[in-house]
């Protein structure tokens, strides 16, 4: 099970979903808050959701007010950057420069990936965690090879 | 992090978390709880102005940039007119120069890129001379 756990990690950090900084939060787990991750990324998936719908919005309208979508994405780049989550950084940084140049088919182009991989990445966290949680705490607090 | 986190609770230093982001909110609150550091956590820099004006009083301030109602550059300078000779690195994704230049000048003392770590938040605690790395 723990070895299971560890293989999941590996690839999520292979394939790029995450980076290091997953790994220095995954460090502040102790015994008072075993938990500090899954607690972090719930938070995070729920700050996204909220951004995705807002900007989901903000693009139906039709007219492109690029800066209030670029708020919107720096504040998704922000909370990503925090969490470790490489992939969807990645596009939100893309995102911005479209906004930056006023590309509106980049930008719509760009979200469709970044909802990608924002569902990619919850999908396999969950599993991750689900999994994590039945090892029990040992497993996570190791860093990748 | 590798190696020793240093702990600096006897020091019973006091840090406030400015930032409008509830992921950062939680990871900053975390790196300083990990480090033996007593701190309360704020939404915008009124929020922060508010609470030194409510008269409590914090060793640290981790000031993020880009906030609504008041950002970190007003709240910075608001905090130095009313006198907070407390320390205040900030902290932010932003890191073209202009705009470093223009929060340094606000009244910082540090400044930190995001996403903070155990080794940048020690290494601000070092520059600001509340701990010394051996």
């Amino acid at each position: 099970m723990q070895r299971q756990v560890a293989l999941i990690k590996q690839s999520l950090f292979d394939q790029g979903y995450l980076d290091e900084q997953f790994v220095e939060l995954e460090e502040l787990q102790d015994d008072a808050n075993p938990n500090f991750v899954e607690e972090v990324a719930t938070l995070y998936f729920k700050d996204s959701a909220r951004l995705i719908s807002n900007i989901e919005q903000a693009l139906e309208r039709g007219s492109f007010d690029f800066n209030r979508l670029d708020n919107y994405m720096h504040q998704f780049k922000g909370s990503s950057t925090s969490i470790g989550a490489s992939k969807v950084k990645t596009e939100c940084t893309m995102f911005r420069e479209y906004c930056r140049v006023g590309n509106a088919e980049g930008c719509l182009r760009t979200f469709k990936q970044l909802k990608k991989e924002h569902a990619t990445l919850r999908k396999k966290l969950e599993q991750y965690f689900q999994l994590a949680r039945q090892a029990g705490p040992k497993e996570t607090a190791r860093r990748p090879k | 992090m590798a190696g020793e986190v240093p702990n600096l609770e006897a020091s019973k230093l006091t840090a406030l978390v400015v930032d409008d982001n509830f992921v950062n909110q939680s990871v900053h609150h975390k790196l300083l709880d990990r480090l033996g550091i007593k701190n309360d956590v704020v939404s915008n820099g009124q929020e922060a102005v508010d609470v030194h004006c409510s008269g409590r009083n914090y060793d640290l301030i981790l000031m993020d940039m880009d906030m609504p109602i008041m950002n970190g550059i007003q709240a910075t300078r608001r905090l130095r007119e009313m006198g907070i000779e407390s320390k205040i690195a900030g902290v932010t994704t932003r890191a073209e120069e202009e705009e470093v230049k223009e929060f340094m000048e606000a009244g910082l003392n540090d400044f930190q890129e995001k996403p903070l770590t155990i080794s940048k938040l020690v290494s601000i605690l070092h520059n600001l001379e509340f701990y010394v790395q051996t």
